[in-house]
């Protein structure tokens, strides 16, 4: 395949991106989470 | 109240209950078949799909660039009608202000992606990173209002005054977003115009359009996920700000009680 790095480059950069997101907001929300009671998660 | 329900909920949690974070079972479910789509993106967009016949093997970069310029379109499109909701008088509810910012940080980050794929694009296609190019210049510009954006939500102030703010900027910012589409028709461009979405005249090989299509539905569905779980991590932030005071209120009184028993 041609211009491979450039490909790849392209993949990692936005699945990553998605991935450190992703993890970044799950780490806080649980981070949170254990601080406030259930009352204050009408999610749940 | 609040605080003798956080002490129970505390000691739940202590004795072996999980504590509930932003999950539910829609956005588990959501999130599993979202890392199933980008699996199906990476396998179809880099191994399944052929090369372009004038582009070549740079085509699959499209697949990632076009997928998220459009999640950043649709993100700051939600970002503006969350803010008009909010601004609203009948519905003056901070959730709509927490889907506002929650939606900008997603479309930032994809922007940010747009551009530096587009980037890589451009040096393949036109030999060059960056050209200043009426869409590619508009596009930059877009991105760098709503980092602005983001930066006002992080000024000080009330959870409203926040809200009030960042709404204005949102209705105003949005703005930019028909400059940016149809700057390709409005100036000499070397940006290609919309070639399958307005077009009734789509010429893309069968696996070319599923490839595009599959990331266009993956991103979306990330950005479902994303907006419900940080939405979320903005509402329990906003509670803690709001009770830290209460919490701490407590505190000093009860260490108060403690010394003058001690005098005693």
């Amino acid at each position: 395949m041609d211009n491979i790095g450039f490909i790849l480059t392209t993949y990692i950069v936005a699945f990553g991106a998605t991935v450190a997101l992703a993890w970044h907001t799950l780490k806080r929300g649980r981070s949170l989470a254990e601080q406030l009671p259930d009352e204050d998660k009408p999610w749940t | 109240m609040a605080i003798t329900a956080h002490t129970d909920s505390r000691s739940s949690t202590d004795t072996g209950r999980r504590t509930r974070s932003t999950g539910t079972r829609f956005t588990r479910a959501l999130g599993i078949a979202t890392i199933v789509l980008f699996a199906a993106v990476a396998l179809f967009g880099l191994l399944i799909s052929p090369a372009d016949i004038t582009q070549g093997e740079s085509v699959r970069i499209l697949y990632i660039h076009v997928g998220t310029v459009w999640v950043a379109y649709l993100a700051f499109v939600v970002t503006a009608v969350s803010s008009a909701a909010y601004l609203w008088k009948r519905t003056t509810s901070l959730t709509w202000d927490r889907i506002a910012g929650s939606s900008a940080e997603i479309g930032v980050l994809f922007m940010a992606v747009t551009l530096l794929a587009g980037s890589l694009w451009g040096r393949l296609s036109w030999g060059t990173f960056w050209v200043w190019d009426a869409r590619v210049t508009t596009t930059a510009f877009l991105f760098i209002t709503y980092v602005g954006y983001l930066a006002v939500r992080g000024l000080g102030g009330s959870h409203q005054q926040r809200a009030r703010r960042s709404a204005v900027v949102a209705l105003l910012a949005v703005l930019e977003i028909p400059l940016v589409h149809f700057s390709v028709k409005l100036w000499r461009s070397v940006h290609q115009e919309a070639s399958v979405a307005g077009s009734t005249d789509v010429t893309l090989d069968g696996s070319m359009l599923f490839s595009l299509v599959l990331a266009t539905v993956a991103f979306t569905a990330f950005y479902v996920w994303f907006v419900l779980h940080r939405q979320r991590v903005m509402a329990m932030q906003d509670a803690l700000d709001d009770k830290g005071l209460d919490y701490a209120l407590v505190e000093r009184r009860a260490e108060g009680a403690q010394s003058v028993r001690g005098n005693i």
